[in-house]
């Protein structure tokens, strides 16, 4: 109750800071980008839109998890409001927890409204192009695999808001900031710290450098846009693989932010 | 005091538009003066593909679809150009980053081998790159027989090494998927190679199983150009036959047609008239005409036997 309670607020406040213009600016990009693109490219505006779309989602949803993550926590000790919080019958632990949940449920409004406007896009393309054209796609305009690949960049976004809301706790705002876009960058090369033997001779380093492969998150395998841009099969055991992954390293990063939140002296 | 306060806001804005109006006007000058600045030859700043796709992070295949995008521009440009020295020096750089960001970028792959093999001016006459850039296609993706077909066409049409051509399209006939006359193709190709029946073959085969309807119409335009060719043989015979009769050759199509050796002026596949060279007696298609250049040298092919 009091989780949904917090959470709610953050939706709201979410709402009264005008976040959700950004839906409106992803429209008008999408319709304005189909417009330009089918002049522009040699028949390939529905991939070219699919792609566009997807990144305009992951990209719009890490701006919003990284810039009201870092300020879910921060805003309220800064503003001194988290001690009229406190004083009620609410947990640090509950108050951290329910702000995660109410920029998930933004987030989520987020991205569902931004797959809805794609796909009627989409549908639109579909309807106006000849069947010639359409024969010649590699995928469905109105593919319903693309909801694999929103799904997956849901889950990131829920990653990066946990690590944004982790450094928030214990950073001001713009060192938070740098260090979760720092973890955005890194989560998609360390791929490269696992195979660093080919290139360092010392195995003590090899073993860090590996030990921090496993420790940091691992970003890249959230982004499935070619597979399913080019029609390729993403099997359901490697959404649920990568979803759980997502979920055991959210849940960490939670009870970390807790733990040390509970701990804070916010004298 | 509340006039002075209620009228701010209109003074403000009467300075903003002033403001927006000295820029507008100074850089109107500055351009009619020192006129307006060139643009710039294109440029790559990053010519790693690779180092692109790291730099990308999650939004590789959107910058695969920039520097398709670049490509397909660049090509458009270049060969629109009427520079004399236009080059293509940027295509293949540009079509080797949009595969390496997105390898299974299937259009890039077979567009710009098109664009790299098509002779110059029209395009940027690198049989090597176009092969060299399929060849990539490949090993992102074995299974692609069109790739490999695509290997072969360009050794045939644009190379004119009719060996290599057919074994490609014994190795494009290999995969597993792939249609049936792949094999009679290459096995054509081994026999009559340079034969202009073959490359009606050939061409017919890439119009009847394109994906895209780019490939299908340049496949129906280079069949046209084909039937013109086969069309211009016939009309130098008669040519040659009223030289043969007269001792000179016909001033014009009219010539031919008062002396009943045509029924009316000869029309190209796409409805432009043949030109007729009264000094050499030879023939070819209009200025107009869409099918224009025709090919010369290996792609003309001999006639069928």
């Amino acid at each position: 109750m009091v989780l949904s309670a917090i959470a709610l607020s953050v939706f709201r406040e979410s709402v009264r800071d005008r976040i959700f213009y950004n839906l409106l600016l992803f429209a008008v990009l999408l319709v304005a980008a189909s417009v330009l693109i089918g002049q522009m490219t040699a028949g390939q505006d529905v991939k070219i839109i699919k792609d566009l779309g997807l990144a305009a989602t992951s990209l719009f949803g890490l701006f919003i998890a990284v810039f009201v993550g870092i300020g879910l926590v921060w805003k309220e000790v800064e503003r001194r409001s988290v001690y009229s919080l406190i004083a009620k019958p609410v947990r640090r632990t509950e108050l951290v927890l329910g702000k995660y949940l109410g920029l998930a449920f933004t987030l989520l409004v987020n991205v569902l409204v931004m797959a809805v406007v794609l796909y009627l896009l989409l549908a639109f393309m579909h309807w106006s192009s000849p069947e010639n054209l359409r024969a010649a796609w590699e995928a469905p305009a109105t593919d319903p695999a693309l909801l694999k690949a929103f799904l997956l960049i849901y889950v990131q976004l829920l990653l990066v808001t946990a690590i944004a809301l982790f450094f928030s706790t214990f950073a001001g705002p713009l060192v938070s900031m740098a260090l979760t876009f720092g973890f955005y960058v890194i989560g998609h090369f360390n791929a490269d710290l696992k195979h660093f033997d080919a290139v360092v001779t010392s195995a003590p380093l090899v073993w860090v450098l590996r030990a921090l492969y496993y420790l940091l998150p691992n970003l890249a395998p959230f982004d499935i846009t070619a597979q399913v841009v080019h029609g390729q099969a993403v099997p359901s055991g490697y959404l649920l693989m990568t979803i759980g992954y997502a979920a055991v390293y959210i849940a960490f990063l939670l009870a970390a932010a807790a733990h040390i939140f509970a701990r804070r002296d916010l004298k | 005091m509340t006039g002075n306060r209620g009228a701010r806001p209109l003074v403000f804005g009467l300075v903003l538009a002033a403001l927006v109006a000295a820029f507008v006007g100074l850089e109107t000058w500055r351009d009619r003066v020192y006129g307006e600045p060139a643009p710039g030859d294109s440029v790559l700043y990053v010519r790693s593909g690779e180092a692109l796709r790291r730099m990308s992070l999650s939004f590789a295949p959107l910058m695969a679809d920039v520097y398709w995008v670049r490509a397909v521009q660049y090509y458009g440009g270049t060969r629109l150009s009427t520079s004399p020295t236009k080059r293509y020096d940027l295509l293949y750089p540009l079509l080797d980053i949009a595969t390496a960001l997105d390898p299974h970028f299937n259009i890039a792959y077979r567009f710009g081998s098109i664009f790299l093999a098509e002779s110059y001016p029209g395009g940027a006459g690198r049989a090597d790159l176009a092969i060299a850039l399929l060849e990539k296609g490949v090993r992102a993706d074995p299974t692609k027989w069109r790739y490999l077909q695509d290997i072969g066409f360009v050794y045939y049409w644009w190379v004119g090494d009719y060996i290599q051509a057919a074994a490609w399209f014994k190795k494009a006939a290999d995969v597993p998927g792939a249609p049936w006359w792949l094999r009679s193709l290459a096995a054509v190709t081994l026999t009559q190679g340079g034969d202009r029946r073959s490359s009606r073959v050939l061409w017919q085969s890439l119009r009847d199983t394109a994906d895209n309807e780019w490939v299908r119409n340049n496949a129906g335009l280079r069949l046209s150009q084909l039937d013109a060719l086969d069309a211009i043989d016939q009309l130098m015979v008669v040519v040659a036959g009223f030289k043969a009769r007269t001792g000179q050759n016909p001033a014009s199509w009219d010539t031919l047609v008062r002396a009943r050796m045509l029924r009316g002026v000869p029309l190209d596949p796409t409805g432009v008239p043949y030109v007729l060279d009264p000094t050499t007696g030879t023939v070819t298609v209009g200025a107009a005409s869409a099918l224009n250049p025709l090919p010369t040298g290996a792609q003309a092919n001999r006639p069928a036997r």
